[in-house]
């Protein structure tokens, strides 16, 4: 580079570093400090207390839960969300019957393509307001009231979706994979579009059915975007903070019931952070999430790697 | 007047209130390190106050409120709204000649952190609701004013008298940090059940004194397709109340306090308990809750209350203001006391009450003259009809309503429930002591409303979480007698 010229390229960067360094470094730096501490948030005065914030938070059964939570968020949503969205995908690309040869996509597709994307446009929070009102505990839920109206429950006793330990985590995956799902779709979509057509038309005049081009020629071609689809699913089940506070039984506050069964790591460290004012504990969990999260983020990128197709 | 003073520190005032806008907004970005930025920012404060806002004290005016300074108001707006105090705000620049300058919101945190670090603080807070400033922290702070010369002061109603002489005995307690006074809890909550008068007469049943009775207006509802009992399932606090409410009339006042100082048997081992929690578990055993009612919000829950789904629900005071769009116009709403167990301590009457809704001085208030005749003001019968008018409750004031205003039938059956309470009322404190140990209380009884466990299991669990909290050596600090 000619002499000058580092002077500046840093002079651009000096600014965004700085800006990351102060509001995201920092801020970590600070949390693993305050992590040591006996601190309760709403003054400067605590006490360093070493590493017993870590030692109680191995014997915290609400939290141990919480990550086994995260961790069954981290299997189901991603792998559900990319099924559907690979099925749907393929579908509206490549499903249809071919008239006169060729590969098109189910009759609508661009239609289709757009009503999937719908639910990607709202918000997480009004999709916990949609969802309340779908799971609703009495006949005035979408859910209760179809299924009352069909003599499958009764009445009296309402199906209460939110407040039954062993469906509510499934009823936050469905929402999840509601939201998701026409994205991931639409990401799909455009990567196999970037797959030549002759490939699929070669396969077909060697007699390949839709199974046959479906697992040996699409998913192939698409496994970085599946992998990268991944990553951020992963994101979303580590974080599902808005969804379980919004629409779970109260545990006091931020949601995670009923008894538990609901929480996720944000929030159990939200609740004691904010609400039991044991905000040291608290960032201890914040830096445990940290490092769980670097860990599975190293995993799945290991475990997915592939060696890498060109076309 | 005192704008010519201020005038001199004008262009200096807003540009530094801008400056704390923004980096307050950027302090947002990064929640973590606001403790950092706060300690930079702390200490900035000037004291350029007082000259501009002290004028001279007489008679009717014992802190020498200046005529035409500015005061700075910021009110939660939550369930009581905010319109009572813009009308308080109306009449106190019509009386005293001091404009005020209003904020109606929820987010007191995040609005007044950044002010009170940076030394510019309002001049009175309403410091309630989820986004609250712990009144303990801000006083550990030095950021409070010791409220007693405002207490002290001669009352508007009657100069003869001290403001606090006029308040009803105890609902000052609420507002203590070590022995001072120093927020004012302003208004009178009485908690217990609620129903429609209107569906009551047509029904014809009537308030139900005992537990038994209780039990049989339930079952007549169940029998005509009404639900007996509805409460706020997704918040399990509110059956919580209804819960402790029957443990402290049944055992007494002993009972009550038994949980509050932690004793080793204020659950397993108290017959009030065991009577208390099992009573609640024969609603949900005999099928009488209103259906779905466990996994409802607050408003779901009482809105189908509005719309005669439900005999009773179980609230606070707040209740009437909340609700006061769904209620239709002849619902009659009405409050008692909860119904009473066989060989109850406390007679029937016997109500949970107590003062909420925390006012705050802070001590570097720029108008502190303003602020407190503002608050001696609160404490006239004037200003406290004002808000039983528009927010439906009750002030701290005794007799604080003038007769000729006609309260809203909720609010005016808590009158009469209060009368008739007298000198019977009781109030947890665990709730304001001990978060953790509530919260794991809540959990199990959202898990016995929705009978997945028994009463047996239910006092076990919420025997444990006492003794958990009693573990905690800062819990050694409280203690009521």
């Amino acid at each position: 580079m000619h002499k000058g010229q580092y002077r500046f390229v840093a002079g651009f960067l000096f600014a965004p570093v700085a800006l990351y360094l102060i509001f995201v470094i920092w801020p970590y730096i600070q949390t693993i400090g305050y992590s040591l501490t006996d601190w309760k948030g709403q003054s400067q005065t605590f006490k360093f207390i070493g590493l017993d914030n870590y030692k109680a938070l191995f014997h915290d059964d609400v939290f141990m839960q919480a990550i086994w939570h995260n961790i069954l968020f981290l299997i189901f949503i991603p792998v559900i969300t990319i099924l559907l969205a690979l099925f749907f995908a393929f579908m509206l690309n490549a499903g249809g019957r071919s008239k006169a040869g060729g590969v098109r996509g189910v009759a609508g597709s661009q239609l289709y393509k757009v009503v999937y994307f719908f639910p990607q446009v709202l918000s997480l929070a009004i999709v916990a307001v949609l969802f309340n009102a779908v799971y609703r505990s009495d006949g005035g839920g979408l859910l209760n009231g179809i299924l009352i109206k069909l003599g499958l429950v009764d009445a009296e006793n309402p199906v209460e979706w939110l407040n039954e330990p062993n469906l509510v985590l499934w009823m936050l995956v469905i929402a999840v994979v509601w939201h998701g799902v026409g994205f991931y779709l639409v990401l799909f979509s455009a990567a196999m579009q970037s797959i030549p057509k002759d490939i699929y038309e070669a396969a077909l005049i060697d007699g390949a059915g839709r199974n046959q081009s479906f697992f040996r020629i699409t998913l192939p071609l698409l496994w970085d975007t599946v992998q990268t689809a991944w990553v951020y699913l992963g994101i979303v089940a580590m974080d599902m903070f808005v969804l379980v506070s919004s629409m779970t039984q109260n545990m006091g506050a931020y949601g995670g019931g009923p008894d538990h069964h609901s929480d996720v790591m944000s929030t159990v460290m939200m609740r004691n952070f904010q609400y039991f004012g044991k905000s040291g504990y608290a960032c201890a969990m914040g830096v445990v999430m940290l490092l769980l999260t670097l860990v599975l983020s190293v995993v799945m990128l290991r475990a997915t790697r592939r060696d890498r197709v060109e076309f | 007047m005192g704008s010519t003073s201020a005038d001199s520190h004008g262009d200096e005032g807003v540009g530094r209130r801008d400056l704390i806008k923004r980096s307050a907004a950027l302090g947002l970005a990064a929640v973590p390190a606001t403790g950092f930025l706060s300690a930079c920012a702390s200490g900035g404060g000037d004291d350029s106050s007082d000259k501009s806002t002290k004028g001279t004290t007489s008679k009717d005016n014992p802190f020498g409120a200046a005529k035409g300074s500015k005061l700075d108001v910021v009110i939660f707006k939550g369930g009581y709204g905010d319109d009572y105090a813009k009308a308080w705000e109306a009449d106190f620049q019509k009386k005293l000649g001091i404009t005020s300058t209003h904020t109606g919101t929820q987010e007191i945190t995040g609005k007044l952190q950044p002010r009170f670090n940076a030394g510019n603080p309002p001049d009175i807070v309403d410091d309630s609701g989820a986004q609250q400033i712990k009144p303990d922290v801000l006083y550990k702070n030095g950021q409070l004013l010791d409220l007693a010369e405002v207490l002290d002061a001669p009352a508007i109603d009657d100069p003869s008298k001290k403001v606090r002489d006029l308040i009803i005995p105890g609902t000052l307690d609420a507002g203590l940090q070590e022995g001072k006074i120093v927020a004012l809890n302003y208004i009178y909550t009485v908690w217990g059940l609620w129903y429609s008068g209107k569906l009551f007469k047509e029904k014809g049943w009537e308030e139900p004194k005992t537990w038994d009775d209780f039990l049989a207006v339930c079952q007549d509802a169940k029998k005509q397709g009404i639900g007996g009992l509805a409460h706020q399932g997704k918040y399990p606090y509110y059956i919580n109340v209804a819960i402790m409410d029957l443990i402290a009339k049944k055992g007494g006042l002993d009972a009550m306090k038994a949980i509050d100082n932690l004793d080793p048997k204020a659950f397993v081992g108290s017959d009030a308990a065991q009577a208390g929690v099992e009573a609640i578990y024969e609603v949900v055993e005999k099928g009488l809750l209103m259906p779905g009612t466990n996994g409802l919000t607050h408003t779901e829950s009482q809105t189908r209350w509005n719309q005669y789904k439900a005999a009773f629900i179980t609230c606070g005071s707040w209740l009437e203001n909340e609700q006061l769009k769904q209620t239709p116009a002849d619902f009659d709403m009405k409050f008692m006391p909860m119904p009473l167990l066989p060989g109850s301590a406390l007679p029937f009457e016997a109500i949970r009450a107590g003062s909420g809704e925390p006012f705050i001085i802070p001590a570097k208030a720029k108008n502190l003259p303003g602020a407190k005749e503002f608050m001696r003001h609160m404490l006239s019968k004037e200003w406290s009809t004002t808000f039983a008018k528009e927010a439906n409750s009750l002030t701290i004031l005794k007799d604080g309503v003038d007769p000729s205003v006609k309260l809203r039938p909720g609010t005016q059956s808590t009158v009469e429930a209060s009368k008739a309470a007298g000198g019977n009322t009781f109030r947890y404190l665990y709730t304001e002591w001990y978060s953790e140990m509530g919260a794991a209380i809540e959990a199990a009884s959202n898990e016995l409303m929705a009978k997945r466990i028994q009463p047996k299991e239910w006092l076990k669990r919420a025997q444990a979480a006492v003794d958990k909290q009693a573990k905690d050596p800062a819990s050694k600090k409280n203690h009521r007698d």
